[in-house]
């Protein structure tokens, strides 16, 4: 087959640009919990977001890709895992109906099953082992969101019901917060939680994470589309303003029952927004886009509350942020869903269309959900049995840092910069030797 | 010989600092403390849940002056620091056996 015929230059060019955006939100996804968490688990924490990028790219390739996007199976349940085996098929790899070679999308969905993973970190900082978490990450990889992918991106039982999720509040954010709450309940409370005071420490951390990811976040959505048309158009602009508006709507929170607009608070603001505006993104218009924000900035600011009263430690608020973000932008399709600006989607109950897709919308996150939950516990369950999920008193009190990984984050002392010295005198010794 | 050790409100380190050398103090050390007295901490709010902080950053300076001098540069230390609200810090001395001058081996008066 000539390739020539059957790419699309444009659209090529944008999944490529697309997929080099959304790979970066995983580093700012790491600088957004890194900075939230105490100084002596900070590169636990970088580390834990940076290895799903090491373990999940190499399982995508192998075969995750192929069973998430591989012709249907089981009645919807995964992909044909035979199909796309290693990316290695020939001519099957050419091109998609957009023109874009089937590669592409396989490294274009590479990044948001990395980031999936990632997300669940944040409710479980500051006390995971870090051997144990490699296995629950691929195990959670292949078992639950493979599976949940095909079911609502692959063709799956979720498309055949016409269930929306344009770019990932099913998939990626009510998945991650469940599977977030999941693994909280089986690792347990951190030492002190709620009465040990666990600030953030280093705020600037969070708005540079916050940041980043509002930038990546750009081609995670308008990527989505798979295309460069005038639906992109639209996923872009909607996860601009949807973020300003999720972004206002916490500060206003936050200035009514606080007394001050915070800035973690605006980055905050702003993550729950582009959560919400995911699955929405290419279904509603702009001003439906402003409502979505707002109303998840709004409700996700009341929901962080929520942990204290469950006495559930979800460290970083997975729950609010993206379970409860996920859930308003799913919902949202099902009242705001216009299909003027997407003839792909259906028209909500505010849009003339009844609640037949608000009853789809909502059948997709139960489904989610629940699948995500039940399996998720269980992985961990089974794990925590055979290897222990959770790290010692003693280290989890001392610091995962110097105890996981031999480092610290951090050398601004003049007198441990000088105590290092016999033992670098040592290494290089051997070395020279 | 007397060891006058302040500590003081982080921002007020310039101004102190410009005051000792007027008076002709020549040499200090400045170190970052943390602590707490009458104004206790603050509160801080992340997410909507409050910390109470407990200890507030300071500055500590430390300097050596002999008998004489001792209650002027107390006073130099007061005056510079001031502003009136609560949480100014504390200025206090104590008599100082020996000192000597690691360079030279100078000791006493000499080696201030």
């Amino acid at each position: 087959m000539d390739p020539t015929t059957h790419v699309n230059w444009g659209n090529t060019a944008w999944m490529l640009t697309a997929t080099a955006l959304v790979l970066l939100m995983t580093p700012g996804l790491a600088f957004f919990y890194g900075g939230m968490v105490r100084a002596k688990n900070v590169l636990a924490m970088l580390m834990q977001n940076f290895i799903c990028m090491g373990i999940v790219s190499v399982l995508w390739v192998i075969d995750l890709f192929s069973i998430a996007f591989g012709p249907d199976t089981l009645g919807g349940f995964i992909g044909d895992a035979a199909r796309y085996f290693g990316l290695h098929h020939g001519a099957d790899l050419w091109s998609t109906g957009n023109g874009v070679p089937t590669t592409i999308i396989a490294a274009f969905q590479i990044t948001f099953a990395i980031i999936t993973a990632a997300l669940i970190t944040g409710a479980v900082a500051d006390r995971l082992k870090f051997a144990p978490f490699i296995v629950f990450v691929t195990a959670w990889s292949i078992l639950v969101y493979a599976p949940i992918a095909h079911w609502v991106w692959g063709g799956g039982w979720l498309a055949q019901h016409s269930v929306e999720d344009f770019a990932g509040g099913t998939v990626v954010h009510i998945n991650a917060g469940a599977a977030g709450v999941a693994l909280t309940l089986v690792l347990g409370r951190r030492i002190g939680w709620p009465n040990e005071r666990m600030r953030p420490h280093n705020v600037p951390f969070v708005l540079l994470g916050a940041g980043l990811l509002w930038f990546g976040w750009l081609g995670f959505n308008a990527g989505s589309e798979l295309a460069a048309d005038q639906v992109a158009g639209y996923a872009l602009v909607n996860t601009i303003v949807a973020t300003a508006a999720a972004m206002l709507g916490w500060l206003v929170v936050e200035r009514i029952r606080d007394g001050h607009p915070t800035t973690l608070g605006a980055a905050s603001g702003l993550v729950a927004g582009l959560v919400a505006i995911t699955p929405a993104c290419a279904f509603v218009s702009p001003l439906g886009a402003i409502v979505v924000g707002a109303a998840a900035g709004v409700l996700c600011a009341l929901a962080v509350s929520l942990k204290f009263k469950a006495r559930i430690d979800d460290s970083l608020d997975v729950f609010a942020v993206h379970l409860i973000g996920g859930v308003v932008g799913a919902l949202s399709i099902g009242f705001l869903g216009d299909s003027a600006i997407n003839s792909a989607g259906h028209d909500g109950l505010f849009y003339g269309g009844g609640f037949l897709q608000l009853g789809r919308q909502a059948m997709g996150v139960f489904s989610v959900l629940a699948y995500d939950f039940v399996v998720t516990f269980l992985i961990a369950k089974a794990i925590d049995k055979v290897m222990g999920l959770r790290v010692s008193r003693d280290v989890e009190l001392e610091g995962l840092d110097i105890n996981l990984h031999a480092e610290s984050a951090y050398d601004f002392g003049a007198p441990a910069t000088h105590a290092t010295t016999p033992v670098v005198a040592a290494a290089r010794t051997k070395v020279d030797a | 010989m007397k060891l006058i050790t302040a500590i003081i409100k982080p921002f007020k380190l310039d101004d102190v600092k410009a005051a000792l050398e007027a008076f002709g103090v020549t040499g200090m050390t400045v170190s970052e403390a943390s602590g707490y007295g009458r104004q206790r901490g603050h509160t801080e709010v992340y997410r909507g849940a409050e910390y109470e902080v407990d200890l507030v950053p300071k500055i500590r300076i430390d300097v050596l002056t002999d008998d004489a001098d001792a209650e002027d540069v107390i006073d130099v230390i007061v005056k510079a620091a001031q502003t009136g609200k609560i949480g100014d810090g504390k200025v206090w001395s104590v008599p100082v056996d020996t000192v000597v001058r690691v360079r030279t081996g100078e000791r006493g008066v000499a080696a201030l």
